[in-house]
Order: C-alpha cells, then sequence, then structure tokens
C-alpha cells in the first residue's frame, strides 16, 4: 500500500497545454502514472502527448473517470482551478502552482470545509508513491519503492532527502510535497494521519522548515497518535529573524517560528532530530535498525 | 488609511526641513516629526520626536532628513530617511493596540486588540497574554459588530468610544482585505482628552503575492529603504535573495534546500554570505545574475553551487555558469554540487567548457569543501 497516489490513479492534468504543464506530464507518463485526460479552457477536443483535451473539469471526469487532478496555471487563475476541481468531485487535488495570494487560500480553505476533495499543496513537488504512481515534478529515479513515508514543506531538499534514503537502500512508501506557503492544503498532520494508518509504512521522515506552527502541531500529534517512529529537520536554524515574516504575524507564532523551538518540540513529541539535512538518511537508518532489534 | 475613513492625525509628508517648519506653522501649536522609514521600532531609536514650535520643528526635521535611522528592525546599517511625517499632535490619553493577520493554524483573518498599546505587543503576549483578546474573522460573512463589541470591551471601552471602536475595526478589515495585506497594525490606537479615539501609528505589511493585483502598492516601494544587495539582486530578477554575514556566496534552488545548505555550512564551522534561491524557473540568466551577485559582494570568498534539478534542470544551471564565467571576472573559488534531471547533461557542459571549479559529490561535501575553500585551505 501506499497514500494518496497508486496504479488505481487515474489523473487529469490542468494547464496541460502550458510549458511546465506539458514537461512535467511527459515526466509523469513515463514513470507509468495513468495521465487520462488534460484540461485547457478552449483547447477541448485536441490531444497533448496522446492525452484528450477538454475545456473543463467536470466533462473531462465524465468522460475519463479521472480521479486526481495535477494542476499547473498561474497564480492569478489557480484558485478558480481548484475550486472547479473540488466542484467536479476530485477526491485528490495536487496543486503546484507558486504565488496564490494568502486570502485567496483563505477562500479555498472555507470552500473545502465539509467536502470530500484533498489538497496538496499549493507551492508544491507533488506526491509520489515509488514504483506505482508519479503526480508532481520529482526526480522519479531517485525514488526506490519501500516503507518509509516522508512529507515536506520543501521541494529540493526532499530530493535531497529521498537521495539519501534510496543510497542506503531505504525505500519510500509515499512522499508527499505539502508545499512551502502560509496555507497549505493538506498540513503535516494530515498527511502523518494517512501514513499512520497506512500499514505499509514502517516509519515517516518529516521535513520542516522555519515560520508558522505546523512543525508544533504535528509534534503533539506525534505525541498523542503515533505509533510509528518518526524522523524529523527543520531547515532554517541560521535563517536571521524578521526577515520574511510579518512583526505581528510573530505574535501568535512569537519565537515558535524559529527553528530551535520547532526542533525542540519535535523532539518532545517523540521525534528523532536529524543532526544536519545531511544525515537524515543515516538517522533514518539508525531508527529502523533499532526498531528491528527491538522487535527481536 | 485615512481615505478607509479610519481617523489619523491631521498632517503631511515634508522632505525638507523648511517644508516641515511649514506644515508645522499650518497645523499650530504642539506637532510631531517622525522619520519615514519602512521598518518599525522608530521611537525607541529617535526616529520620533515631539515639538512646540514651527522653529523646533525645522531643526528637528533637520536632525532627521539625510541621516540613517537604525531600529531594532533595520539591521545595523539602518535605512536612510529622505522624508518626515509632520503630524499634529494629540492629546494622548490612553495608548491601545489592534491588529489583523491571517492566522496559520485556523486558516482566518485573526482581529487582536489590547489595552496594552504604545508597545510591542510580542512583549504583552509574554508578560500578560490575558490583555489581548483575539476575533477569527469568517470571510463569507466578514467582520461582525459583536466581535468587534468583545474587543472594545477587551481593551476597556465604553459609550461613544466603544462604539466609535467598532466602527474603526470594520473599516480597518475593510482596507486589510481590499489591499491583501498579511499584516494591518495599529499601534497605538489612542484616545484624546476630547474623548476620540485616533490611530496615532501604524503598519501596514502586503502579501507578495498579491501584488500582482495592486498596483499602488507596487508604486510604494521604496528602494532606497532596501538592503542595498537585497536590492540588486530584486533588479537582476533574483527575488529570493536574503544578505547574512559570513563569506560564502551560495546559489540553491528550492528555499528549503537553501536554508539547509546554509545550516549545513555553518554547521561546518563556516558562514553563508547569502540566501539565494534561483527559483524552479529554467533560465540562463538567472545563473549568471547570481554570479553577477557575487562578484557584487567584496565579503565574498568562496562560491557554493548546490542544485538538484525536478522543475529547474541542471543543464540550463550549467550553461548559465558556463556564460558567468565568460562574462564576468571570476576571482573566487567555486564549489559546484550538481543532481536530479539532466545531471549527466550538465555536468559534461562544466567539464567540457574548460572553466575550473571544485567538484562535490554530495550536499556535505559541498558545504565542507566551500567552508575549507573560503579558509583558504583548499583552491
Amino acid at each position: 500500500m501506499s497514500i494518496l497516489v497508486d496504479e488505481q490513479t487515474r489523473l487529469l492534468v490542468q494547464g496541460i497545454t502550458g510549458n511546465e504543464g506539458s514537461f512535467h506530464t511527459q515526466r509523469c507518463i513515463e514513470y507509468g502514472t495513468k495521465v487520462v485526460a488534460g484540461v485547457t479552457p478552449g483547447k477541448g477536443g485536441s490531444r497533448v502527448l496522446g492525452v484528450p483535451v477538454f475545456d473543463n473539469v467536470e466533462r473531462a471526469v465524465a468522460e475519463t473517470e479521472a480521479n486526481a487532478s495535477i494542476i499547473f496555471v498561474p497564480p492569478a487563475f489557480a484558485t478558480d482551478a481548484i475550486l472547479e476541481a473540488v466542484d467536479a468531485g476530485l477526491p485528490l487535488i495536487v496543486c503546484i502552482t507558486e504565488g496564490i495570494p494568502v486570502l485567496d487560500m483563505v477562500k479555498v480553505h472555507s470552500y473545502l470545509k465539509g467536502k470530500q476533495a484533498r489538497l496538496v499543496g499549493p507551492n508544491c513537488p507533488g506526491v509520489i508513491s515509488p514504483g506505482k504512481c508519479k503526480v508532481g515534478l520529482m526526480v522519479g529515479e531517485i525514488h526506490l519503492p519501500g516503507n518509509v513515508g516522508v512529507i515536506s514543506r520543501s521541494g529540493t531538499l526532499t530530493y535531497d532527502v529521498v537521495a539519501q534514503l534510496s543510497e542506503l537502500g531505504i525505500g519510500q512508501s509515499t512522499c508527499v510535497g505539502i508545499g512551502g506557503d502560509a496555507l497549505p492544503g493538506s498540513t503535516f498532520v494530515d498527511i502523518l494521519r494517512l501514513f499512520e494508518a497506512d500499514k505499509d509504512t514502517k516509519a515517516i521522515v518529516l521535513i520542516g522548515e522555519i515560520g508558522g506552527t505546523l512543525e508544533q502541531e504535528a509534534a503533539e500529534f506525534i505525541k498523542n497518535e503515533m505509533t510509528k517512529p518518526v524522523v524529523a529537520f527543520v531547515a532554517g536554524s541560521t535563517a536571521p529573524p524578521g526577515k520574511r515574516m510579518g512583526h505581528a504575524g510573530a505574535i501568535i507564532t512569537g519565537t515558535a517560528g524559529k527553528a530551535s523551538e520547532k526542533i525542540k518540540a519535535l523532539s518532545a513529541g517523540g521525534a528523532t532530530i536529524a543532526p544536519n539535512p545531511a544525515e537524515i538518511g543515516l538517522t533514518m537508518q539508525k531508527v529502523l535498525d533499532s526498531s528491528r532489534s527491538f522487535r527481536m | 488609511m485615512g481615505q478607509y475613513g479610519i481617523p489619523v492625525p491631521r498632517g503631511r509628508v515634508a522632505s525638507t526641513p523648511a517644508e516641515a517648519r511649514e506644515i508645522a506653522t499650518e497645523l499650530g501649536a504642539k506637532v510631531v516629526i517622525k522619520a519615514q522609514i519602512h521598518a518599525g521600532g522608530r521611537g525607541k531609536a529617535d526616529g520620533i520626536k515631539i515639538v512646540n514650535s514651527p522653529e523646533e520643528a525645522e531643526i528637528a526635521a533637520s536632525e532627521l532628513i539625510g541621516t540613517r535611522l537604525v531600529t531594532h528592525q533595520t539591521g545595523p546599517e539602518g535605512v536612510p530617511v529622505s522624508k518626515v511625517l509632520v503630524e499634529k499632535a494629540s492629546d494622548v490619553e490612553r495608548e491601545l493596540y489592534l491588529s489583523i493577520l491571517i492566522d496559520g493554524a485556523k486558516r482566518l483573518p485573526l482581529m487582536m486588540a489590547s489595552e496594552a498599546g504604545g508597545m510591542e505587543i510580542e512583549e504583552v503576549a509574554q508578560a500578560s497574554p490575558e490583555k489581548i483578546f483575539k476575533a477569527y474573522i469568517d470571510l463569507a460573512v466578514g467582520f461582525q459588530p459583536y466581535q468587534g463589541r468583545k474587543l472594545a470591551y477587551g481593551m476597556n471601552l465604553s459609550g461613544d468610544q466603544l462604539r466609535e471602536a467598532v466602527s474603526l475595526m470594520g473599516k480597518l478589515y475593510e482596507l486589510f482585505i481590499a489591499k491583501d495585506c498579511s499584516l494591518a497594525e495599529i499601534n497605538p490606537l489612542v484616545t484624546t482628552a476630547a474623548g476620540r479615539l485616533i490611530a496615532l501609528d501604524a503598519k501596514l505589511n502586503f502579501d507578495d503575492n498579491a501584488l500582482f493585483r495592486h498596483k499602488d502598492i507596487q508604486e510604494l516601494q521604496d528602494k532606497e529603504q532596501e538592503e542595498p544587495l537585497e536590492a540588486q539582486a530584486r533588479e537582476l530578477g533574483i527575488n529570493n535573495y536574503v544578505k547574512m554575514d559570513g563569506n560564502i556566496g551560495c546559489m540553491v534552488n528550492g528555499a528549503g534546500l537553501a536554508m539547509a545548505l546554509n545550516d549545513l555550512i555553518s554547521g561546518c564551522g563556516g558562514s553563508a554570505a547569502n540566501f539565494l534561491d534561483i527559483g524552479t524557473v529554467n533560465n540562463i540568466d538567472r545563473a549568471v545574475n547570481s554570479f553577477r551577485m557575487f562578484a557584487a559582494d567584496s565579503r565574498v570568498k568562496a562560491v557554493l553551487v548546490n542544485i538538484f534539478g525536478g522543475m529547474a534542470r541542471v543543464d540550463v544551471i550549467a550553461r548559465g555558469i558556463v556564460k558567468a564565467y565568460q562574462q564576468l571576472d571570476i576571482r573566487f573559488p567555486v564549489v559546484i554540487r550538481l543532481a536530479g534531471t539532466n545531471v549527466d547533461e550538465g555536468k559534461r557542459i562544466l567539464v567540457q567548457s574548460g572553466i575550473s571549479f571544485i567538484g562535490a559529490e554530495d550536499f556535505y561535501d559541498g558545504a565542507h569543501k566551500a567552508v575549507e575553500t573560503a579558509r583558504g585551505i583548499i583552491s
């Protein structure tokens, strides 16, 4: 098993005719993902990379039974694309787009309440279940099928971590990039919950970064509800304070936005902290070894 | 704020001391001279002066205009003061606090009010959190008067002042939404001897992602207020550049990887000169311009390039690096680590170009070599 995407995934690409959309659609197809439809308003009836293109998502879903969407649409139109996918009843929506205004995401979140759709992203590299299905930008070759789940706010740092794991022979069940925006569709807690319930995931790598309180929420969840080991790293220990975050934004998160505070919380929650970003794979190896010997 | 009907002190901006004197004469009696900078903490840094006559206004303005103001939010170099705001002084009775921001956990706008205004709200949150009152606002229904009353009671207002405060909160929310703010903060919001409420000082932060729909806010951008290297980077199309304290220039794709790399450099005993995320756009000039930044930064003793291709293609970045060597006078050693999409092609381009660089196997190797190189141990 794995979470979110697998051999049953029938992918629809919103913005398939754009540069990035078509480039990555091709990579997903090469990886083995079943891409069943594309949507670009005004280009319905054509084909891109052998994939039929529709004018809207509803029609595409009706004709192809797509059950997941990936969005490559410019920020000014991305909210519309997300809402269209939600309305068409797609259970999984992965939004790659970077630069969506925060207030637009507040609206999206309030619209998502009570609906079935799960949004991953925006501003994320997507989701991959190695050997099964890739719905995102990540380099397929660095992944190895296996039993470690990966969740991250970062894109390229995740690639590095996955490469570290694969190099050590530690395969991944699913890797989820939740994205670097302030209001991600899925949080660490949302994905941790899925991994905890997935019988093929034995351990989880969590990669956080400065700002917000997602890591602290994850720490609480790990403490109270996780039985599987979690290895964590938080990027930005050397980041100067106040550079990106608004002044009063710091009141809720307060010092909580700092890497040191997040690391403290995750550690207290029971996660094993990787000493540096180059040793996340090694840290996971040690955790797996000790849990193995424990079981014997 | 004035445009949205929020009461602000009467006054105008002056670019010269003479102009400040003129405005002070118009306003009469006591005035306040405020340095106009894009940072907070002015009060403690002597950036705000209260004077009793037009003559004193002129002197106070001359002491501010043309200087650099250093506050706890500006960094040690400070920022230049080219203008001052001359305002009629208010007869302050109480100093309150009011702000709106987006709460990440609830994913909603959050309005906060406190009767402990005039000081850093972080300090209030630590010392007396019970003095901070909160209301989450649902976008569909907007700010509601009952929420305003709750916050106003929390600030110990009553009668006309309570009604005025609720109306002011509604206007601040309207402004927050209309201009895509990430923070709208009035501190202090004061009550005057005459019983009025006035926004004596305020700070608005805007969502960078929403600037495309706000031409008027884009125009408020003031290059002089930015850190010079950061301003230069932005002009070169590198939006994610932050100056740091060290001597290793870093070029990375992806913000998380860039932060992690800086952490790793620190762990290896070195220090990064900057945070630089070239982003995911496949643009040769972005790489060339990154090197232009390193060449412009006299502190840089070594450069570390760490690219893990995904959306960004390694071969494109490699072409950019080669072009940078051709166009610029590169005098610092360069450590390069490449991985990911089209990595073999990228490495081939670098090697065939004949440029001199130090190759790194992985993340750690790159950081380690960059630190040693910057120290002059390897070259």
